[in-house]
């Protein structure tokens, strides 16, 4: 502990360079169990194939709405915004692997995260389609994840009393996250739509793209009711999230648009794997390189 | 550090206390309070760590670098386990981690905020003055750049005196 800390500085990059029983091409590369040595039992009473069912909805939100905000690094506006942008996606993509490994192990298959991700079809996935729809501009971008992370944040902070610990150990880290988060997209909406009247104009047309599919994030699914006490109720956290939204659009000078919801098909929608046409672009892009080269590692 | 009374104090957990942190090699697993637990038995040990946020990539490298260094000890079987609750927080951070940050141009983290179990989280609409010193220069004129920076854990910050930019380890 009170190592010399130049002697530390030098260990750490040394440890990069020298002899090692793998071969490292670069920092970070590869992957562990994210729950390694974490108890993964299930508790009692609670059904296991149900548990995997809304771990994956919760993972695939993360999943896909992560890989969706990778897309824009390289393309955001400033340096600042693309980092934000990349952290926010790093931080989802960390919860979509632990609860994509909750899942694995819930339902007893032993499919493990990278199984999940990158070898089911659309129609197997279960995220809302909130987050697989590209965004037209930044603009559009800001309102997404202002609606998204104001959800995920009350939907985790719900979750932090879930009976399974797993579950609630994951979403207490995620509320931490999430605040981050829905702070940064509360601030650029309240820029834009407080902004000149090109960026209003602008701002409102990317809520009126995103409002559609705002409906769904807040319809009950079988599953919540198979789970009582581990997982949250939606109809419960509209309250939260409403009063959050009205106070960024008021401040931002912007109103709740007044569109028709996105129909789905006969009632189902993306949690029960009824998708829109643009996850198959997610999922053509995401998966390509696992499928072309399944069980390599780098 | 969190969580070491649990175990007896043995040769192991001084190494694997003294491992540096991959992103932030200027601070110790401990100092960093990632550390939760090193349970030893003969020549068997188990170390507890704990992610700091739950995409930190650096954890696979924490492993390997806590795995390599208690092998060269001598110790034949070593185990490495994620313990996700409670959440890490950036008060865990001890005062000589906070002091090497410093010392190494990152300004420390603030107090987080502690929120009553149950309420809703309030959105902070403006960027709350936070008070962070510049390390380089020790003005308090500082400003936030973007909550975001290189790592997960840090954000960005500039200083208005020395006009140089410089990275606070977030409150979290």
């Amino acid at each position: 502990m009170s190592d010399n800390s130049d002697n530390d500085e030098y260990g750490a990059y040394q440890a990069l360079a020298e002899e090692s029983d793998d071969q490292r091409w670069a920092f970070g590369t590869g992957f562990t169990d994210p729950l390694a040595g974490v108890d993964t039992r299930l508790p009692p009473g609670v059904d296991g194939a149900a548990l995997a069912a809304y771990c994956l909805m919760l993972g695939d939100d993360a999943l896909i709405y992560s890989h969706r905000l990778q897309q824009w690094v390289t393309r955001a506006p400033e340096l600042e915004e693309e980092t934000a942008l990349a952290n926010i996606a790093l931080d989802l993509l960390g919860q979509a692997r632990m609860l994509l490994a909750r899942a694995g192990r819930a339902d007893g298959s032993g499919r493990d995260e990278d199984q999940l991700a990158f070898f089911r079809e659309a129609g197997e996935f279960r995220n809302v389609r909130l987050v697989e729809r590209p965004d037209a501009d930044f603009a559009e971008l800001t309102g997404r994840l202002l609606v998204f992370s104001a959800w995920r944040l009350a939907l985790l902070r719900a979750l932090v009393v879930s009976k399974d610990p797993v579950l609630a150990a994951i979403a207490e880290k995620g509320v931490k996250e999430l605040t981050y988060h829905r702070d940064y997209a509360a601030r650029w909406v309240v820029r834009l739509g407080d902004g000149t009247d090109l960026s209003h104009a602008k701002m409102q047309a990317g809520l009126s793209a995103v409002w559609p599919l705002v409906e769904e994030l807040f319809t009950p699914h079988p599953i919540e009711a198979a789970l009582p006490g581990v997982a949250a109720r939606v109809l419960a956290l509209r309250g939260e999230v409403d009063s959050v939204l009205d106070t960024v659009l008021a401040a931002a000078t912007l109103t709740r648009p007044d569109v028709v919801p996105l129909a789905g098909v006969a009632g189902r929608a993306g949690r029960d794997g009824v998708h829109t046409e643009a996850l198959g672009y997610v999922l053509a892009e995401m998966q390509s390189v696992a499928r072309a080269h399944p069980g390599a590692t780098w | 550090m969190v969580g070491t009374e649990r175990a007896p104090a043995g040769p192991a957990l001084g190494i694997a206390a003294g491992v540096p942190d991959p992103e932030l090699p200027m601070v110790t697993l401990a100092d960093l309070g990632i550390l939760r637990e090193v349970r030893e038995d003969g020549d068997t040990v188990t170390v507890v760590i704990t992610p700091t946020y739950s995409g930190c990539p650096a954890m696979r490298e924490i492993g390997r670098d806590l795995r390599r260094r208690l092998h060269q000890a001598g110790y034949r079987c070593v185990t490495v386990q994620t313990e996700l609750a409670p959440a890490w927080s950036s008060d865990w951070i001890t005062a000589e981690g906070r002091r090497k940050l410093a010392a190494a141009g990152i300004a420390p983290p603030n107090p987080a905020t502690r929120r009553p179990p149950g309420g809703p989280v309030p959105l902070t609409l403006t960027a709350a003055p936070r008070p962070v010193t510049c390390p380089r220069c020790g003005s308090a004129r500082t400003r936030e750049t973007s909550p975001f920076s290189a790592t997960a854990c840090k954000a960005l910050y500039r200083c208005e005196q020395c006009l140089e930019p410089f990275e606070c380890v977030k409150e979290i």
